[in-house]
């Protein structure tokens, strides 16, 4: 059984409520981050090893102490809680229930970066999380850990909270500053980083929500026992949004050491597959990290147990392995189309490409129509080739990860389950009627009896 | 001080240049010659922010300096790529970016209505340059190509957005030339446009110069709309007097006979405006609309055309050309369009056939 953090007090009666949270022993971390100095803070998330929890999965201690320090410009912390991946909804469980655990967080995080204005930008969708927030900060400020000369230590912070306005593109870190300044979210050319120039051209850093949640432990625990959670260069816990073919969709907080089956088939976890049926295959990380057949997510390619952390996620690279990215866990059963659900995908990101460099605008669209295409037993062989070298040439050519994220699920989808794309082809009038089911590859797949 | 003023020191394509710290990589491809600077269609060094959209200018950094020798992972955009001392680049020697280059021009031509025989683009357009150069034979789409709502945007210019890149040059242009824009890219993803705030015109003193940084035929001038042919007319230097301010008062007339069809600010090799006193040669609209007669200006003499367009390098001459007949090719069937070019171009009247006149087109066939 997990030690829960994150989660820990998530069942409290009204956690949600100031007086509650500090009876838990909320804001706790501020009252000692304030007693030490902002590089010392720095230094213990360096220690603690934590890791972006928004999909890339970048050192925190490292991406702050990069932000640049110029004179006389103020820095900003911004909050990435545009969660627009799909399958991905863990920042919003943390956010709804226990929204306080953010704003501390963020109060230390500005401490540590200097900012004395950060900000959430929320997906225009959380309309009432961001009133659950705003009442947050509310009581926060009322209650003295926000506004001026915080527990008489001289430093000054405010939070606000922005709204976007239904744009996955806003999820992007550079789209999102320019979407807070008020400006068309259209993703900005790096360099410069914002780390140097972010929002209004001044040093910003942006986090995800998890991210900042956990350095409330990191500076309650310090960052040494932080890091013993956990394996290898994944430590800490981790939110995984977990939906698609199991029995118990929901969000869990993993240590990051225990295995993929573990986690599919355990009842503390996802309680297995309904029904009975058996896996067919599985993101991972979120709707952009690569899929992968049942046989490849068990066990690498190795032969190895594969483990739910960021290394043997991504152990064999793209070949034989996917990513960690933001933790939208999402399981595919033997009755589901690959086919049809790589077009779902491809729906929807050509539906949030921005349109502002060409691969991404033109490409997305068009392998939207040859997927389409294909699902609809209209598809030739070629289309299958066509396919991948359209996302081929989309992949790393673009201003942004999205054309990455739009490519990335048709190559793995082609790569893994090409003999599925190809009986579409093969069966017109057959696919019309009824699913490709298990690969050749998932017959020797152990069902664990539940 | 002195430290700091010290040039930098780049290898493309195994030459190596030097040039000012703060340079872009394209720009100091460009000091090496045509043949060397990657193609752009939407970098624009005139107008600041421009670049980076279009993809095509992608080359492969095999060094990122001296003192950092690792190659960059991604290929970079070289038109927003500085120098740094010691780099090493690849453009056309490296298969990497040709590949990439040439997926970039299928990507922008798979929704355009490649309706240059009815564009008034065709022979000084940047696409079909591109697509001459780095571009596939035939086509692998099959799809019905996208198409916007026609738009009115004034009477000087003509937007037709079926053949719009979204290089956004002219939203910087308006930006950056004129006190109020109010035209801008509305929508997102292949919906993109460009649009007006609420179908307002564009009405400015140097609204022209939006005609002349779009690579494309997107953006055409409505006063030469179907007047002429770019390659029949004859381009000379001229200047006037002008009282705008900020207007340089140097174009460039386009000429048939006598007669001034067009006139449009002069050109660099890269067809970007000239600079004059270190200052972009941007011409009002009184003098590129209204001043379109050889008297109003004093002509300085021909222009020198850098033969740059498809069909000023007469490239399709060394093209064969196929002996049989597209019947005999096609074992006896007849070719059939892809595409109904009366519904991807927003000049084509679908009232008239044009395949069923017995008679030249005339501009009167299409819309106005």
């Amino acid at each position: 059984m997990t030690k829960k953090i994150l989660l820990e007090k998530i069942d409290v009666p009204g956690i949600k409520n100031y007086e509650v949270y500090r009876r838990e022993g909320g804001y706790r971390s501020v009252e000692k981050a304030l007693t030490m100095k902002p590089e010392e803070i720095v230094e213990e998330v360096k220690k603690s090893g934590l890791r972006g929890r928004g999909g890339a999965g970048f050192p925190t201690g490292l991406k702050w102490s990069f932000i640049a320090k110029p004179e006389g410009i103020p820095r900003h912390l911004v909050v990435n809680a545009d969660e627009s991946e799909p399958g991905t909804f863990k920042d919003r469980y943390l956010m709804e229930f226990i929204p306080h655990y953010l704003i501390e967080g963020m109060i230390v995080s500005s401490f540590a970066l200097g900012s004395n204005v950060s900000y959430i930008y929320i997906r225009g969708e959380y309309a009432w999380i961001t009133d659950i927030l705003d009442q947050a900060i509310a009581e926060a400020r009322q209650q003295g850990w926000l506004g001026k000369n915080i527990l008489g230590s001289g430093f000054d912070c405010e939070i606000y909270t922005q709204r976007g306005a239904g744009a996955y593109i806003c999820g992007e870190e550079t789209a999102l500053l320019e979407s807070l300044e008020g400006k068309r979210g259209n993703p900005r050319i790096k360099p410069p980083f914002p780390a140097v120039k972010g929002v209004w051209q001044r040093p910003t850093v942006v986090n995800n929500v998890e991210t900042i949640a956990a350095v409330v432990p990191i500076i309650n625990e310090g960052g040494e026992a932080y890091a013993k959670i956990g394996i290898g260069k994944s430590t800490g816990t981790k939110l995984i949004s977990a939906c698609g073919n199991i029995n118990k969709p929901g969000v869990y907080e993993i240590d990051m050491t225990i295995s993929v089956e573990e986690f599919i088939y355990s009842d503390e976890y996802c309680g297995g597959i309904p029904q009975g049926k058996r896996l067919k295959a599985c993101i991972p990380g979120g709707s952009s990290v690569p899929i992968l057949p049942a046989n490849l997510l068990l066990t690498t390619a190795k032969g190895e147990k594969r483990l739910m952390n960021y290394e043997s996620l991504s152990d064999g690279g793209f070949a034989t392995g996917s990513m960690m990215g933001s933790g939208g866990f999402i399981v595919l059963d033997e009755d589901q189309c690959v086919v049809k659900h790589t077009y779902t995908l491809a729906r929807f990101y050509r539906h949030e490409s921005c349109g502002q460099c060409s691969p991404c605008r033109e490409g997305t669209g068009w392998m939207e129509k040859i997927l389409k295409k294909i699902e609809t037993g209209k598809g030739e062989m070629k289309d299958i080739d066509l396919l991948w070298d359209i996302q081929r040439k989309i992949e790393g050519n673009t201003i942004c990860p999205l054309g990455d994220a739009a490519a990335w699920p048709v190559a793995a989808a082609i790569r893994h389950f090409r003999d599925e794309f190809e009986w579409h082809v093969n069966n017109p009038e057959l696919c019309l009627q009824q699913n490709y089911g298990l690969a050749h590859y998932a017959e020797d797949i152990r069902v664990p009896v539940a | 001080m002195a430290e700091e003023n010290k040039k930098i020191k780049i290898t493309i394509d195994n030459i190596t240049v030097e040039v000012e710290p703060g340079t872009t990589i394209v720009e100091a491809a460009r000091l090496l010659g045509s043949e060397f600077a990657p193609p752009t269609m939407c970098f624009y060094s005139k107008l600041e922010g421009s670049g980076g959209k279009c993809r095509t200018c992608l080359v492969e950094v095999a060094a990122g300096s001296a003192a950092d020798p690792r190659p960059m992972p991604k290929l970079v955009a070289s038109c927003r790529t500085q120098v740094m001392e010691g780099m090493v680049v690849k453009n056309i020697t490296s298969e990497r970016v040709l590949d990439a280059r040439n997926g970039v021009v299928e990507f922008l031509l798979i929704n355009h209505p490649l309706d240059c025989p009815i564009c008034d683009q065709a022979g000084e357009c940047y696409l079909q340059d591109l697509s001459y150069d780095h571009g596939k034979v035939g086509t692998r789409t099959e799809f019905v190509r996208r198409t916007f709502k026609r738009e009115d945007i004034g009477p000087l210019i003509q937007l037709h957005m079926t053949r719009c890149i979204l290089c956004y040059r002219c939203v910087m242009v308006a930006d950056q030339l004129t006190n109020k824009r109010v035209h801008g890219i509305v929508d997102r993803g292949d919906k993109a446009a460009i649009s007006t705030y609420i179908s307002k015109a564009i009405d400015n003193d140097f609204s022209g110069n939006m005609i002349d940084v779009c690579p494309v035929g997107a953006l055409t001038d409505k006063t030469f709309r179907f007047k002429n042919r770019v390659w029949f007319t004859k381009p000379v230097d001229a200047h006037r007097d002008c009282e705008t301010p900020g207007c340089c008062g140097k174009a460039t007339l386009w000429l048939r006979g006598e007669e001034v069809f067009r006139v449009t600010s002069r050109k660099d090799p890269w067809g970007e405006v000239q600079s004059f006193d270190g200052k972009p040669g941007w011409i009002c609209n009184a003098c590129r609309f209204d001043k379109k007669k050889t008297s109003d200006w004093v002509v300085e003499g021909l222009t020198q055309i850098s033969r740059h367009s498809v069909i000023g390098a007469n490239k399709y001459k060394v093209l064969d050309v196929p002996k049989e007949t597209i019947t005999e090719v096609m074992d006896g069937r007849d070719p059939k369009l892809l595409m109904n070019i009366h519904s991807v171009s927003g000049v084509n009247r679908p009232e008239i056939d044009l395949s069923k006149l017995n008679r030249p087109a005339h501009s009167d066939d299409f819309e106005k």
